[in-house]
C-alpha cells in the first residue's frame, strides 16, 4: 500500500504539490490526469524517493520513503518507474539493460538474471531483440523495454510517467498494450498519462490534479462521465 | 654553404638500440596514460562529489597541469621534489611528470564528456536501485569514456612525445635518451635524430590506428 499524507514540495518558490493525501490499495490501478504543471510527474518522482519533499510523509508498505533511516536503493527495489524519456543504457545490449540491475543491485547470478530478463523480454514482445542495442530500437521497443527492465527487479509497485508522451503515435499502441497486460496481471500501478481513453478503460480510480491539489478523485465513470469539479469539467472538455 | 656528409649507416646500424629505446617511451607512455586515467577518474569523483576540498584540491592540480609547461612539471618531479628530499630516478620522475600532465588534461577531457550525458541516465540508474556510485561506474562512466576517447587518443600521443622530456632530467633508456647519447658519441645529429623522429611519428601512428581500432570493437552501440 502508498500511503501519502499532507505532502507538500516546493522548487524554489514554485510550490507543486499543496498538501496532497492519497492512498493506494494493493492491486490498484490508479491513473492521474491533469495539465502540465499540475505536479503529477513530481508526486511519481517523490514516491520513490528520487525528490525530496518539503512537509509530509509517504509510506510505502509502511516503510517512510524519505526518512534518513530509510534504505532508499532497497525500497526502489520494490518501486519500478518508466520515465517519459525512456533512458535505455545505450553501451549496453537490451539483455544486459534489463540484467543489469538484477545482476548488481540483487546480486543475481548471470544466468538467473538472464532467465528472468528473457521471460521480461518476451512478455513485453522483444525476446527476439535481446542482442541489439538501443540504438537499433524503435520509440515504442525501447519504452518496452525500460518497462521489462523495471519489471526484471519484481517491484509490487509500478509508476508510469507519462511513458508515451514521447512516442510517434502509431507507436502509442504497442506500448498502451503492455502497461494494460500488467494491469489485468494485477500488477498495482500509478500512471501518469495524458491518453484519456485508456485512462478510462485500465483505471480502479482516476485523480485529477490541478495546480499542485488532488482537486478530484473517483472511478473513472465519475470522473470522465460526471465530474464534480468544475476545473475536471474544463479540463476533459480541452482534451476531448 | 652546404657540405655536411651524411653517414646513414652508421645511425642505421644503431637501430637495434634505437628500437630498445622507442620501447621503454612506449613503457612509460602507456604506464602515465593509465595512472593519469586514474587519477582523472576520481577527480571527476570529486568535482561531482559537491565537497569544496576534494573539488579544490582537484581544480588546483588540473589548473597547473593545463597551464604550465611540462617541461617543468617533469623538472619539480625530480630537481624540486628532491629538494625536499625526495629523490625520485629520471625514470620514476619522467613518469610522475607525465602523469601528473595527464591527469590535469583527462580530467578536462572527462568533464567535457561527462556534459554530453543526460542526467536522467544516471537517475534511471537509481530508480533501479543503485546506489549512486554503481549508476555512476555502471552507467554514466562507460558512456563518458566513449565520447572521451578521441581526445584520449591524442594526449596519448602527446604523452609519447613528451617523453622525449626526459632528456633533461637524465633519463638515458628512453628513445630520446638514446639519442642523445649515440650523437655525443657520433655527432652525426642529424641522422640520429631523424632517425629517432621517424620512430615517433611511427609509434604515434600505430598507437592511433591501434585506438582507432579499439573503439571500434568497444564501441559497438
Amino acid at each position: 500500500m502508498i500511503e501519502i499524507e499532507n505532502v507538500r514540495k516546493s522548487f524554489g518558490p514554485l510550490e507543486v504539490l499543496k498538501g496532497i493525501d492519497l492512498t493506494v490499495e494493493k492491486g490498484e490501478v490508479l491513473t492521474v490526469i491533469g495539465g502540465s504543471g499540475s505536479g503529477k510527474s513530481t508526486l511519481l518522482t517523490c514516491i520513490n524517493g528520487l525528490e525530496p519533499i518539503d512537509t509530509g510523509r509517504i509510506l510505502v508498505d509502511g516503510t517512510h520513503v524519505h526518512a534518513k533511516s530509510t534504505d532508499i536503493n532497497k525500497l526502489r527495489c520494490k518501486i519500478g518507474i518508466v520515465f517519459q524519456q525512456f533512458n535505455a543504457f545505450p553501451h549496453l545490449t537490451v539483455l544486459e539493460n534489463v540484467t543489469l540491475a538484477p545482476r548488481k543491485v540483487k546480486k543475481m547470478g548471470r544466468a538467473e538474471a538472464e532467465e528472468i530478463a528473457i521471460k521480461q523480454l518476451n512478455h513485453v514482445g522483444l525476446g527476439e531483440k535481446r542482442d541489439v542495442y538501443p540504438s537499433r530500437l524503435s520509440g515504442g521497443q525501447q519504452q518496452r523495454m525500460a518497462i521489462a527492465r523495471a519489471l526484471a527487479m519484481s517491484p509490487d509497485y509500478m509508476l508510469f510517467d507519462e511513458v508515451t508522451s514521447a512516442l510517434d503515435p502509431q507507436l502509442v499502441g504497442e506500448v498502451l498494450d503492455t502497461l494494460k497486460m500488467l494491469a489485468d496481471d494485477g500488477m498495482t500501478m500509478i500512471l501518469v498519462t495524458h491518453e484519456m481513453s485508456f485512462a478510462r478503460d485500465v483505471s480502479d480510480r482516476v485523480a485529477f490534479f490541478h495546480k499542485g491539489v488532488m482537486a478530484e478523485i473517483g472511478p473513472p465513470e465519475q470522473i470522465f462521465g460526471d465530474p464534480q469539479n468544475e476545473e475536471t469539467r474544463q479540463f476533459l472538455s480541452n482534451v476531448r | 654553404m652546404f657540405n655536411y656528409t651524411f653517414h646513414w649507416n652508421q645511425a642505421l646500424r644503431s637501430l637495434p638500440q634505437l628500437l630498445e629505446g622507442a620501447l621503454v617511451t612506449l613503457e612509460i607512455a602507456v604506464l602515465s596514460m593509465v595512472i593519469g586515467m586514474v587519477i582523472a577518474v576520481f577527480f571527476t569523483l570529486f568535482r561531482l562529489s559537491g565537497n569544496r576540498y576534494l573539488n579544490a584540491f582537484a581544480v588546483s592540480w588540473i589548473e597547473i597541469a593545463r597551464n604550465t609547461p611540462a617541461l617543468f612539471q617533469i623538472y619539480m618531479a625530480h630537481f624540486g621534489l628532491g629538494s625536499f628530499g625526495i629523490h625520485l630516478s629520471p625514470y620514476a620522475a619522467l613518469l610522475a611528470g607525465i602523469a601528473f600532465n595527464n591527469a590535469g588534461y583527462l580530467s578536462e577531457n572527462f568533464r567535457g564528456a561527462l556534459k554530453a550525458i543526460p542526467d536522467t541516465q544516471s537517475r534511471a540508474g537509481r530508480s533501479l536501485g543503485m546506489t549512486w556510485l554503481q549508476s555512476f561506474r555502471l552507467i554514466v562512466m562507460p558512456q563518458m569514456f566513449r565520447v572521451a576517447f578521441l581526445p584520449m587518443t591524442n594526449q596519448m600521443v602527446w604523452a609519447i612525445l613528451m617523453t622525449s622530456l626526459g632528456v633533461t632530467v637524465g633519463m638515458s633508456t628512453d628513445l630520446a635518451g638514446i639519442t642523445q647519447a649515440l650523437n655525443a658519441r657520433s655527432f652525426r645529429t642529424f641522422e640520429f635524430f631523424a632517425i629517432a623522429a621517424v620512430i615517433y611519428y611511427i609509434i604515434a601512428k600505430i598507437v592511433t590506428l591501434g585506438a582507432r581500432l579499439l573503439a571500434a570493437r568497444m564501441f559497438r552501440y
